[in-house]
């Protein structure tokens, strides 16, 4: 599903450049439930912001799915990034004045999805996450967990083959974590592939296999299944 | 567009009231000011040029006075009397002139009655030539003749006034009436646009005038109409010419100014012209910086918001928004802002107008005030244009940037 070969991303911050991925080779099946781990600034947000196609790399191949993901026009990269993807940030995300449904049909709309389509299977994804009740509420008016929820919701509504979630508990509490890595589990369990970054040695044990990071490079590949 | 992505823009534009108020208020006020600005302007003008309206443009009014330099060994101070030999002088010796009347002046009201109906009016002694430099309208019968003037007869042109005083609606043509004791047919009607002052004269015959008031053949004022309408050169020419015949009939300094006045109305009225052409340059200036100053405003609102909204813009490519997607909406938002809100500037504009023209008296000084519509509806495509392009250039560099640079931003 995910085949990184060789990748590498520099920052360049005047006079120096920052290497913050070498040379990295990745290969995720799909089906996967895959942690990546590492210190703080090891790069793993920046290698699932590449795998999200948020961010390009420098050199290297990067292959999602049959396609080569390298100099997409900013339509095709559109057009992946919303068929292909859903993406949860460590800090949510949602658009503020949206309320939760709007917020979860948003990608749909991208789609040309008609609207009452759109917020019929909102209200069924909000209803997976166990957030019927709270569709008509703006973020605002949420607690973190629940943001989360609806982020992932909205991550879910255009049925993706690929979840990546940036350190999804990194704001929550640990039964409110406990709780999205449950979500994340089911999803998983439905065929999706999941990638989720985290710091939490908790959550990465609930994953099937943890690649570890550090300073752009990849130190070690623990399978557990 | 579909209805889906209008239903999609007008909830954006409900959750950000206060953007969209300030683009909204900066349109519709220009385009109000300029409405204001433009109908004041042709209110003024129409003021001034109705002050015109019942005279000829074209024309030099003359009047005999007293000299005032010493002349051929004469003294200063002698009347000037000007009779019908200087009316036929004028007539055939300067060149340009058109129409031309004397008056015999009739001082005082007059009391005028017919079968007992009793008013007083101004009478006044002309030429029938006269009709043309008062823009006298004949409605029924005829104005003076050369007949009249020949046979010194006893006839009369009346106003509406007149007509409605004397003879309560009744048709008074061929009917006589009594004017301070000498009894004149009435041979016409006419109607004059210089209001309720004009509407009430009497016009009779100049020499009828002279022999019944004892003038002789006095003329105490001299009128004429020139060929050439807005030419001043050419009717200061003409006023020189006349006043020179007039100096050399009469024996005094053609560079006297007291014995012979003229006004001139060519230059009268070419002077108001020119003062309302520099009027209109003038608002012109301030109306193109009233609309710049709208187009700046609404500019550097939609550059702000583009800013304000990147991290939007980033979570909505992040979702899967093309860039055309993102460029379309904020060019939409902005066209039906600055669309909305330009008509109602237009709208609210063009009602106050209306509302000056409805309840403030026309005057000189102002009257009719109106715009032409197709100079403020350029106006106001303009600025929905300027709106478009200042949310356009932006955006357009907003929705290329990574989406992952875009969410960063704060
Ligand atoms: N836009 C950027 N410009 C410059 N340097 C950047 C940029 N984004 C990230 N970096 C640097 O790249 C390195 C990797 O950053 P990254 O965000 O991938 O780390 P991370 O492993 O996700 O860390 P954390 O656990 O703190 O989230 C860091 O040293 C960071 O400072
Ligand atoms: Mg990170």
């Amino acid at each position: 599903m995910i085949h990184l070969e060789r990748v590498n991303k520099s920052y360049h911050l005047g006079h120096h450049a920052l290497h913050v991925l070498r040379n990295v080779d990745l290969t995720i099946e799909e089906g996967e439930l895959v942690s990546i781990m590492g210190s703080s600034g090891s790069g793993k947000s920046t290698l699932l912001n590449i795998l999200g196609i948020l961010d390009d790399y420098d050199s290297g191949t990067y292959r999602l799915g049959d396609a080569l993901i390298r100099d997409l026009s900013e339509s095709r990269a559109a057009q992946y990034r919303n068929r292909f993807i859903g993406f949860v940030f460590q800090s949510f995300n949602l658009l503020p004045f949206k309320t939760a449904a709007e917020n979860v049909a948003l990608p749909l709309f991208y789609q040309g999805v008609p609207r009452a389509r759109r917020n019929a299977l909102a209200l069924e994804y909000l209803a997976r996450v166990g957030l019927e009740a709270w569709a008509m509420h703006l973020p605002a008016e949420m607690s973190g967990g629940q943001k989360q929820r609806v982020a992932i919701a909205r991550a879910l509504i255009t049925k993706p083959r690929v979840l990546l979630a940036d350190e999804p508990t990194g704001a929550l509490d640990s039964k409110t974590s406990e709780q999205i890595m449950n979500l994340l589990i089911d999803v998983n369990a439905s065929g999706v592939t999941v990638v989720i970054v985290t710091h939490e040695p908790k959550v990465a044990a609930r994953t099937h296999r943890t690649i570890r990071l550090r300073d752009g490079v990849i130190e070690a590949d623990e399978d557990r299944a | 567009m579909s209805l889906d992505r209008l239903v999609e823009l007008v909830e954006t534009l409900r959750t950000a009231k206060l953007r969209t108020a300030l683009t909204a208020l900066s349109v519709a006020w220009g385009i109000f000011m300029l409405v204001i600005l433009l109908g004041s302007g042709a209110g003024i003008q129409n003021g001034a040029e109705h002050q015109f309206r019942d005279d000829a443009t074209n024309s030099l009014w003359i009047w005999p006075g007293a000299t005032s330099l010493p002349f051929e060994g004469h003294k200063i101070g002698r009347n000037v009397r000007l009779t019908d030999e200087d009316y036929d002088a004028v007539k055939r010796h300067v060149d340009g002139v058109v129409h031309i009347t004397g008056r015999f002046y009739l001082q005082g009201q007059f009391t005028v009655s017919y079968h007992g109906a009793v008013s007083s009016f101004d009478v006044r002694a002309c030429h029938p030539d006269h009709q043309f430099l008062e823009n006298t309208l004949i409605t029924s019968g005829r104005f003076i003749n050369q007949l009249d003037l020949a046979e010194n007869r006893k006839v009369a042109v009346i106003g509406p006034v007149a007509v409605e005083r004397l003879f309560k609606g009744k048709d008074p043509i061929g009917e006589w009436i009594n004017v301070r004791g000498m009894m004149v047919r009435v041979v016409g009607v006419f109607e004059d646009e210089g209001g309720e002052e004009e509407q009430s004269k009497i016009y009779i015959p100049i020499s009828t005038a002279q022999m019944a008031y004892g003038g002789a053949s006095q003329i105490h004022q001299l009128m004429f109409t020139i060929d050439e309408k807005t030419d001043v050169e050419h009717s200061v020419a003409v006023a020189g010419q006349t006043k020179r015949l007039l100096a050399a009939r009469h024996h005094f300094s053609p560079e006297d100014k007291r014995a012979l006045r003229v006004r001139n109305t060519v230059e009268d009225f070419q002077r108001i012209v020119m003062l309302f052409q520099r009027i209109r340059v003038f608002i012109w200036i301030v109306g193109i910086g009233t609309i710049v100053a709208g187009i700046v405003g609404v500019g550097n609102i939609m550059l702000i918001s583009v800013r304000e909204r990147t991290k939007e813009i980033g979570i909505r490519k992040a979702l899967g928004a093309t860039p055309w997607a993102i460029v379309s909406q904020i060019v939409l938002e902005a066209l039906i802002v600055t669309g909305v809100s330009g008509y109602l500037g237009l709208f609210a504009g063009i009602a106050t107008l209306e509302l000056v023209r409805k309840h403030v008296p026309p005057s000189d000084f102002f009257r009719d005030p109106s715009v032409n519509l197709g100079v403020v509806v350029g106006a106001t495509v303009l600025l929905v244009l300027s709106g478009l392009l200042a949310g356009y250039f932006p955006a357009r560099m907003a929705a290329r940037v990574n989406p992952i640079v875009a969410l960063r931003a704060e």
